[in-house]
């Protein structure tokens, strides 16, 4: 499978649209891992006819013909769109994601809708209405999540590029786990209108890709302002995709990296982590450790802000306007209830509980208050480290791809999946997960590159020289 | 922190959430586990610290007051579970 880069060069060169988009809706045919969910022939080939008209015509498109795969919570009008929740089955947005939008826009083209964790309520993928999603590289290993079906997508060569949704490492995690890139911008740098919100002070759309560049491009394409979102950025976002070719890193850069962090990473992932700071010195960076007090608050913290959020985000779905409604309530308060026990799976009761407990009267200042005095703390232990380092390099999770069922009884050991990813979730940074070789056991391993709020172009242009030393 | 049966049908009330008999049990085993585990968080001393509710800085953002492009009735209505032409339907709230 080429890169979105090359498809988009070759379909801009003459090349029809039509065969890159039918040898995709092909392999998604064959896709043996539970990553894609829905296969959107009919307009999918009607799209790629109107990006062959669209060229035809002189127009230039950064993604001309290049075919996307979408998560499940992110609308797309007409097309059926569901979070992997029994609760949304059957709902057909009347409008479609901005982000989408502009990606469509640019001449990207959307296949398949993939699977992922019921909300993105999971590490794991198998939170899923629709089953689990098998690892591309070894099919009894979860891909991780919540964004599995997208990262499993591109790691089996169905698409070039996918979309996800990151609250607390739902890119990254599932990226480093599958072998491929993958990026959370900075919070507000894209716009989350026809995102389903899950925590909404920490969600962002981001890509999924082979490379550094193709992360790069599909995320120059989406970001902006969009006045559907009033929590988007206003700031030019110019320079990305040019930034992701750019194969140096600037003189004099200070890479910071957490010496304590090392203890709790399985062997594998330390290695190649350390190979990864040798690969950066010798691309001319200095090596900087640094401390991050309160960050191993940070899973305690996001377990009680996340949850709270998401309760009252997943408080409209009340079998009224949309969704799954229960035959013959008695009276109106059993039809809420009802109709949201038999739509909502177990991790998503799981964290309406917790987060209804965490914002209750009498231990909203104990838990919730409390979660985000402490997030101020880790924020501000990041300002810190940034205002002696440029950018920030860490595992992006702790061990490899584990097997199918392994930690599905036990929330807190899955929890701790994303113990490297929420950090720059709760302080709304940029994080890249670049794939950087195999772990003692065979499996991926993705090194995390941090940088500061709207510093995407930098993070893409040092993860690219560690995407360079992968090998 | 033991969090009770009875905790969990609070709750259960407080969320609009029918939970039966066994899940309840379930649930409060193991939100007692991860209750447990955040209970960490008050041994961090936040004197003077200010809660974060928002990293972006962003207060109050608004947009000029005039009507932009919406839903039609038949769009805004084509997803819900029970309905007729011009309306959702509920069940009879009100006894009269």
């Amino acid at each position: 499978m080429s890169t979105a880069i090359a498809i988009a060069a070759a379909v801009q060169a003459g090349q029809s649209a039509r065969i890159e988009v039918d040898h995709a809706l092909e392999r998604a045919q064959r896709d043996t891992t539970n990553a894609v969910i829905r296969i959107h022939a009919e307009r999918a080939r009607a799209a790629a006819s109107r990006v062959d008209q669209r060229i035809a015509a002189g127009e230039r498109l950064p993604l001309a013909g290049v075919p996307i795969a979408v998560k499940d919570n992110l609308c797309v009008e007409g097309l059926e769109t569901t979070a992997c929740s029994k609760i949304l089955a059957g709902f057909i947005p009347p409008y479609t994601a901005t982000a989408v939008a502009r990606l469509e826009q640019a001449g990207a083209v959307v296949v398949a809708t993939t699977n992922m964790d019921e909300f993105a309520f999971g590490s794991s993928n198998e939170t899923s209405a629709y089953g689990p999603v098998r690892n591309p590289r070894d099919p009894t290993r979860i891909p991780g999540g919540s964004s599995g079906g997208s990262a499993a997508a591109v790691a089996a060569g169905i698409v070039p590029l996918a979309l996800g949704s990151d609250t607390g490492g739902s890119i990254r995690q599932p990226a480093s786990l599958c072998g491929v890139v993958g990026m959370k911008p900075t919070y507000g740098c894209v716009s989350r209108y026809g995102l389903i919100a899950f925590g909404s002070s920490l969600d962002q759309i981001g890509p999924l890709a082979t490379t550094v560049a193709d992360a790069g491009l599909c995320l120059e394409v989406m970001a902006g302002h969009d006045g559907f979102d009033s929590t988007s950025a206003q700031r030019p976002t110019a320079g990305l995709a040019a930034a992701g070719l750019n194969r140096t890193i600037p003189s004099g850069l200070r890479v910071g990296y957490v010496p304590a962090h090392a203890t709790g990473l399985a062997s594998g992932v330390a290695a190649r982590l350390e190979a990864a700071k040798r690969q950066l010195a010798q691309a001319g960076a200095t090596l900087v450790p640094i401390e991050m007090p309160h960050e191993t608050y940070a899973v305690a913290v996001y377990y009680v802000i996340a949850t709270g959020e998401a309760a009252s985000n997943l408080s409209r779905f009340d079998g009224i306007r949309y969704g799954h409604r229960t035959a013959q309530p008695a009276t109106l308060q059993a039809l809420y209830g009802q109709s949201r026990a038999e739509g909502f799976g177990w991790e998503a009761k799981r964290r309406i509980m917790l987060g209804t407990y965490a914002l209750s009267a009498g231990y909203y200042d104990a838990y919730y208050a409390q979660a985000q005095r402490v997030r101020t703390m880790v924020v501000q232990a990041f300002e810190r480290a940034y205002a002696s380092v440029d950018v920030l390099l860490g595992a992006t999770a702790p061990t490899t791809a584990f097997a199918l069922g392994d930690k599905v009884d036990d929330p807190m050991a899955m929890y701790m999946n994303d113990v490297c990813t929420i950090p720059s979730n709760l302080s709304g940074h940029p994080a890249v997960s670049v794939p950087f070789g195999v772990g003692a056991d065979g499996l991926p391993v993705g090194v995390q590159v941090l940088a500061p709020a709207l510093q995407e172009a930098l993070l893409f242009r040092v993860a690219q020289v560690v995407e360079d030393g992968a090998l | 922190m033991a969090i009770t049966e009875q905790d969990i049908r609070h709750l259960c009330k407080l969320s609009s959430l029918s939970l039966g008999d066994a899940e309840i049990n379930r649930m409060s085993k193991e939100l007692e586990a991860i209750v447990g585990y955040v209970q960490q968080l008050q041994e961090v001393d936040t004197t003077g610290v200010e809660p974060i509710a928002n990293v972006a800085g962003l207060e109050n953002v608004t947009r000029p007051d005039v009507p932009a492009g919406m839903l039609t009735q038949r769009q805004a209505l084509a997803n819900a579970p029970q309905r007729n032409e011009v309306a959702i339907l509920v069940p009879k709230v009100v006894e009269r």
